[in-house]
Order: structure tokens, then C-alpha cells, then sequence
């Protein structure tokens, strides 16, 4: 796979809280993991595997404490708060369990918002935010603020807001976790367009394995140390 | 960004526009209040002052006041001409007399426009049946009406020749027309009035009727038809009726055009204080309008400041009212502050982004209040009669003052919002 661009570069990752002292505890043991364009992974562990940990680390929120890590060609190693902010901005769209969508702001504005602080100005913001919103198939629902919005319909919005910028991987964690299985299986199938019609990279992060089966390949994570990797076995390749 | 900011916090404080009243209500109250006493300060001193001036700001009092009892306690100012009636009262080798006044005539012709003396001869009440009217008789001569203007309604002023001699014979009021003439100024022409005051009795023909304006110093309460107006009678006619032979207690010097009152104040007080050389108990002051306007408006200002300064507590209770808010505000929304950092919000643009929505509402309670402190301090000014005079530079220094509480108060909970871990406040129920 030597032809392919590597978005993600993790090397001997670890990550240890309250260093330092007594309860020193080390939640990644040292991760080694490669992601390329276009893939589409997925991270599996049950809770407590250090699933939520490796996951900050790769959406740049949080800092390893050992290793490094090189995003899209950028090393992010031990970048400063507004070099992280910028990092996340750019490269970076996050898609949550709980949609973490801005209360009393519209679905156009909450897609608007990575823009803004990207410094887009009004016009494209507004343009850009429609076209995703479209893409996700909320045409219909761009004044509605989230409170206003079903479970999917928020996700969806998420889905958008997470593509504002163009950014090098999506990051889903548990994205269908909240929902029922029919819009869950709706969601999954937006990520998958995504993934094949734009040739988008996705890191998925889930305790089901089902959903898992569906990616190309699959991390398992145990105690803070990958254990497995294999390819998904429902994996539909473009 | 700017714009954006203002656009987030127009939006976050709609969201709950209760809240953000109550918050607002301490800045309200605050520079409400401020701004009342600003305005009503103002309204008093420029009254005061435009009626003082209206006066002449050219006119020089001169009084005579006690000798101060040790040199150290001089207090020559124009404030000290209030506080008169302390010590002594004056015996009639004390007052001003008709020889002094011509001497100054004589002397200072040229920068002199006239002496204007009033003599008052008691308050009274004119009656002619059920009907009456409350006077203040004022004896006055002629140069009395250079520095105190009125307005003829009907009839005629007195003469020159009349005012300085001693017929009984009167100017009276609109008002006490409207009580005792059923307002009809042409018909009180001619008509005798009946004016007793204390147990004294007198008669007045009334030759005109001037109108009457009320000012910071005929200002009375009560009902319109108890109004005390003046009944203008010669100033020979009021010496007669207080017995009062010796002299005056002030008269007015009316400076010539292009005269410096207040050098003017001082050459005459001196030129009088000859007289007084050797009188142990009183001596003569001189102060011209012009300086004693001037210290009103610093007495004033002074009030004024010390009482914003009182009321600029309230501001303080305000800010830290802002303050509780913002920070119980941050703490609502701290998963919407982690999530805007996941989405690439740096530190400073969370920081202004809290601090512009703290400056917003402090800025639109100080709109508020400075609306409201207008309207209070207007409404307060009519009900004292002053005409109501907003002071321009006490609402753009509040109005700056409130977004200074808002960057102040604002900048603590602002800063705790941006220094926010996006991984805890993310996950923060």
C-alpha cells in the first residue's frame, strides 16, 4: 500500500494519567497503527480498553504522553493548544454518539461554525453548509434548531458539520449509539457513501461488531495495546 | 470575527432573555441611578446658573456682613453672603446709605450702569372681599428693573421718577390678577389693593400688571392660588413702611458693558470699606454674579460627583451580578464549549466570544439605564421646575463605563470558559 498517502501515523504511543504520583496509571501501552486515504476503519474494545483515550489522541483533543503521531504529513507530537485547535479545525471532523450539535443554533449555522472558525467568509460559509446539508439530505431543515431535530436528523446534521472543512479523516464515535437500528443502519450508509463516492478516510469507533465487520479493517483494543487486526468481512470495496 | 461574536451573544442572551434581564437589571439600576443624579445635577446648575445669568452676569452684590472675629477666619466668598445672619444683627449705623451709594455713582460713573436696590417691606396678603392674593411687597428704585427684567402685561412700569420716590402705588402680578381681577389685567388699572401684612395696613393703586415667572428662587409648593408673587412698589414707599431710614442691607451694582465684574467686585468693596474703618461690627463684601456662578457650579459638581460616586456601588453590585451569571452560564454550557473546541475554536475565540456576550449585556443595561436615568432625572427636574438638561458627557462616560464593568467582570468567567479541557467538558452532563 506504499502508493497510497498515510493519513494517520501512530508510533509508540502512550498515554499515562496523574503521572507522577501513586495512582500513575498507563491507559495506552504503546499503539502502533497506520491508516491510509480512503480507508475505512474501525477501532473495537469494550469499555475501559482505552477505546475513548486513543480516540482523543487521534482527534488531536488530547496529547500522547510518549510517541508520535503524524496527521495528513503534520506531526502533531506535542503541538501547543491553538496549533491543536487548528489541527482539529482543518483535519479533523468529529461525528459523536450525542451529536454535540449547538443548542439554539440552526442546522446551517451548526454546519457553519468549523467554517467560521476556519475564517471563511459569510457567503461561501452559508453556500458550502447548504451543499453538505444537501448531501446528507436535510434541505428541508436548515432553520431547524437541534431541539427541533430527530435523533438521524441530528446525526445527519453532525455528519455535515464534520465535512465542513474538508478535513483528512472523519472520526465517529459510537455515531449510532444513540439511535435505533434502522436509523443507525441509515447513518452507517451516509459513511459508507462517503467513503466510496469521495474516497473519504473514517475512523470508526464502537463496541459493536457487527458494525465493525462492515469496515475494511479492524483494530482491537485491549488493555491499551492493539491485540488484532484483520480486514471486515462485509466490506463492500468500491 | 467581530461581527460574528456580537451575531453568537445576540443569540445566546435570546435564548434565555429572562436571565439576561435580571442580570442587566443591576447595570440598569446602577447607571440608572447614576444618571439621575446626573441629570438633575445638571438641570439645577445650568437653572440656576441661566437664571443667575439672566440676572447679569455683569451685576456685583455688594452686602455688608459681620466682621469676622480673628483674621484667620476671613471668609471672603460668595458663599459666606448666604450665611449671613449670623453674629449681630445690624444696627442702623451698619447699613449701606443713600451717601455711600452716591459716592459710587460719582466715582465710578463710567463703569457703572446704575445701582439697583429692593427694599422688602414684608409678605402680605391682598384681600377685597373673599378674594385674596399672597404678595412679598418689594420696594425698588429705578435701576432695579437693569439687572431684573419683566414683562408688562397691562398698564404701565412705574416711572423712573416714581420708583425712586415714595407714592403708594404698585406693579402686581398676572397671578394676582387671575385671583382677585378674574384675569383680566386691564381691569385691575386703576384699582386700589388692600394689602395687609402683620398688623400693619396699606393701600396700593395698581398702575400695571407684569407676568410672572416662576424661577429657582420664587420656586413654592401648593396650590396655584397661594402663590406668592412680588407687588413692585417705590423704594421710598417700602422705607417708609419699615421705618427704615438708615440704609440697606445690599444693593446690586449693574456693570457697564466690557467691564471685568469681578476686578470691579474688588475696587468697590474697597472703595465702600473706607466707610466701615471704623465700625468694629460690620464691614462690606462685593462679589460679582459671575464668580458666584461659578462657585455654585463647582459646589455643585462636587455634590454631584460624591453622589455618583455613591450610586456607582450599585454599578459594583452590578458587575459582580454579571459576573455570577456569566459563570453560572459557562458552566451550562460546557459540552457547547467543548464541542466548538472540537470544531477548532482556539482559546481566545471563546474567550472573546464569552467576554463580547458580558460587554453586550452590560452595554444594552446601561442603554437602559442611561434611558431610564434620563427619563427619572427629567421627570424630577419638572417636578422641582428646573427645565430638564441631560449632561451629555455623563451618558457616553456611563456607557463607556458599562462595557468597561462588561470587559472586567466578564474577563474572569471568559477566561475559565477558553481554558476549559475540550475532553472533559465533551463528555460534561
Amino acid at each position: 500500500m506504499e502508493e497510497k498517502n498515510r493519513i494517520i501515523r501512530l508510533r509508540g504511543i502512550k498515554k499515562r494519567f496523574f503521572e507522577g504520583t501513586e495512582n500513575q496509571i498507563e491507559v495506552l501501552k504503546g499503539i502502533d497503527m497506520d491508516v491510509y486515504e480512503g480507508e475505512f476503519v474501525s477501532i473495537v474494545g469494550a469499555s475501559g480498553s482505552g477505546k475513548s483515550t486513543l480516540m482523543n489522541i487521534i482527534g488531536a483533543l488530547d496529547r500522547a504522553s510518549e510517541g508520535s503521531y503524524i496527521l495528513d504529513g503534520v506531526d502533531i507530537g506535542k503541538a501547543g493548544d491553538d496549533r491543536l485547535s487548528r489541527i482539529r479545525n482543518k483535519k479533523i471532523g468529529f461525528v459523536f454518539q450525542t451529536y454535540n450539535l449547538i443548542p439554539r443554533t440552526s442546522a446551517l449555522k451548526n454546519v457553519e461554525r468549523p467554517m467560521l472558525y476556519a475564517g471563511i467568509p459569510r457567503d461561501e460559509r452559508t453556500e458550502r453548509a447548504k451543499q453538505l446539508l444537501d448531501m446528507v439530505g436535510m434541505t428541508d431543515r436548515l432553520k431547524h434548531n437541534p431541539d427541533e431535530l430527530s435523533g438521524g436528523q441530528k446525526q445527519r446534521v453532525a455528519i455535515a458539520r464534520a465535512m465542513a472543512n474538508h478535513p483528512a479523516i472523519l472520526l465517529a464515535d459510537e455515531p449510532t449509539g444513540a439511535l435505533d437500528s434502522k436509523t443507525g443502519r441509515l447513518i452507517m450508509d451516509i459513511f459508507h457513501r462517503l467513503n466510496k463516492e469521495q474516497a473519504m478516510t473514517i475512523v470508526l469507533i464502537t463496541h459493536s461488531p457487527e458494525l465493525a465487520e462492515e469496515t475494511g479493517r479492524i483494530f482491537t483494543l485491549m488493555d491499551g495495546e492493539i491485540t488484532g487486526e484483520r480486514k471486515g468481512s462485509a466490506y463492500k470495496c468500491s | 470575527m467581530f461581527i460574528e461574536n456580537i451575531r453568537l451573544a445576540l443569540s445566546g442572551l435570546k435564548a434565555n432573555k429572562m436571565r439576561a434581564f435580571l442580570t442587566m437589571l443591576g447595570i440598569i439600576i446602577g447607571i440608572g441611578s447614576v444618571i439621575t443624579i446626573m441629570t438633575l445635577g445638571e438641570s439645577v446648575t445650568s437653572s440656576f446658573t441661566s437664571s443667575m445669568q439672566s440676572l447679569g452676569a455683569n451685576n456685583v452684590t455688594v452686602a455688608i456682613q459681620p466682621k469676622p472675629e480673628d483674621e484667620e477666619a476671613d471668609s471672603f466668598s460668595g458663599m459666606a453672603f448666604m450665611a449671613m445672619g449670623r453674629g449681630a444683627m445690624p444696627q442702623d449705623k451698619d447699613y449701606i446709605t443713600d451717601e455711600m451709594v452716591s459716592a459710587l455713582r460719582e466715582t465710578y460713573g463710567n463703569e457703572l450702569m446704575g445701582i439697583s436696590i429692593s427694599e422688602s417691606a414684608g409678605d402680605g396678603r391682598a384681600e377685597a372681599g373673599k378674594l385674596y392674593a399672597n404678595v412679598s411687597i418689594t420696594g425698588v428704585n429705578s435701576d432695579y428693573f437693569l439687572s431684573n427684567e419683566i414683562t408688562i402685561l397691562a398698564g404701565r412700569m412705574l416711572t423712573a421718577d416714581e420708583l425712586n420716590g415714595s407714592r403708594q402705588m404698585a406693579m402686581v402680578s398676572d397671578k394676582l390678577v387671575n385671583n382677585m381681577f378674574d384675569g383680566e389685567p386691564e381691569a385691575a388699572i386703576g384699582q386700589s389693593i388692600e394689602v395687609t401684612t402683620g398688623d400693619s395696613f396699606y393701600s396700593y393703586t395698581i398702575v400695571g400688571v407684569y407676568e410672572y415667572v416662576m424661577s429657582i428662587y420664587n420656586m413654592q409648593f401648593g396650590a396655584e392660588k397661594d402663590i406668592t408673587t412680588t407687588l413692585y412698589i417705590p423704594i421710598g414707599a417700602a422705607r417708609a413702611a419699615t421705618h427704615s431710614t438708615a440704609g440697606y442691607s445690599s444693593i446690586t451694582a449693574v456693570t457697564a458693558r466690557g467691564v471685568d465684574s469681578t476686578r470691579f467686585a474688588s475696587r468697590i468693596e474697597r472703595f465702600l470699606n473706607a466707610y466701615y474703618r471704623n465700625n468694629r461690627d460690620y464691614e462690606v463684601i462685593a462679589f460679582s454674579m459671575e464668580s458666584m456662578v461659578s462657585e455654585f457650579a463647582s459646589v455643585m459638581d462636587t455634590i454631584e460627583t460624591a453622589i455618583a460616586v455613591i450610586a456607582s456601588i450599585s454599578l459594583l453590585v452590578g458587575g459582580i451580578g454579571v459576573m455570577n451569571i456569566m459563570l453560572v452560564s459557562i458552566t451550562e454550557r460546557t459540552r457547547e464549549i467543548g464541542t466548538c473546541k472540537a470544531l477548532g475554536a482556539t482559546n481566545s475565540s471563546i474567550r472573546m466570544q464569552f467576554i463580547t456576550e458580558a460587554v453586550i449585556i452590560c452595554l444594552i443595561g446601561g442603554l437602559l439605564g442611561v434611558t431610564l436615568g434620563v427619563t427619572a432625572g427629567s421627570l424630577a427636574s419638572k417636578a422641582f421646575g428646573f427645565p430638564a438638561r441631560a449632561s451629555a458627557s455623563s451618558i457616553v462616560i456611563a456607557l463607556f463605563f458599562s462595557m468597561s464593568i462588561g470587559v472586567f467582570f466578564g474577563y474572569y468567567p471568559a477566561n475559565k470558559a477558553a481554558r476549559m479541557d475540550p475532553i472533559n467538558a465533551l463528555r460534561y452532563e
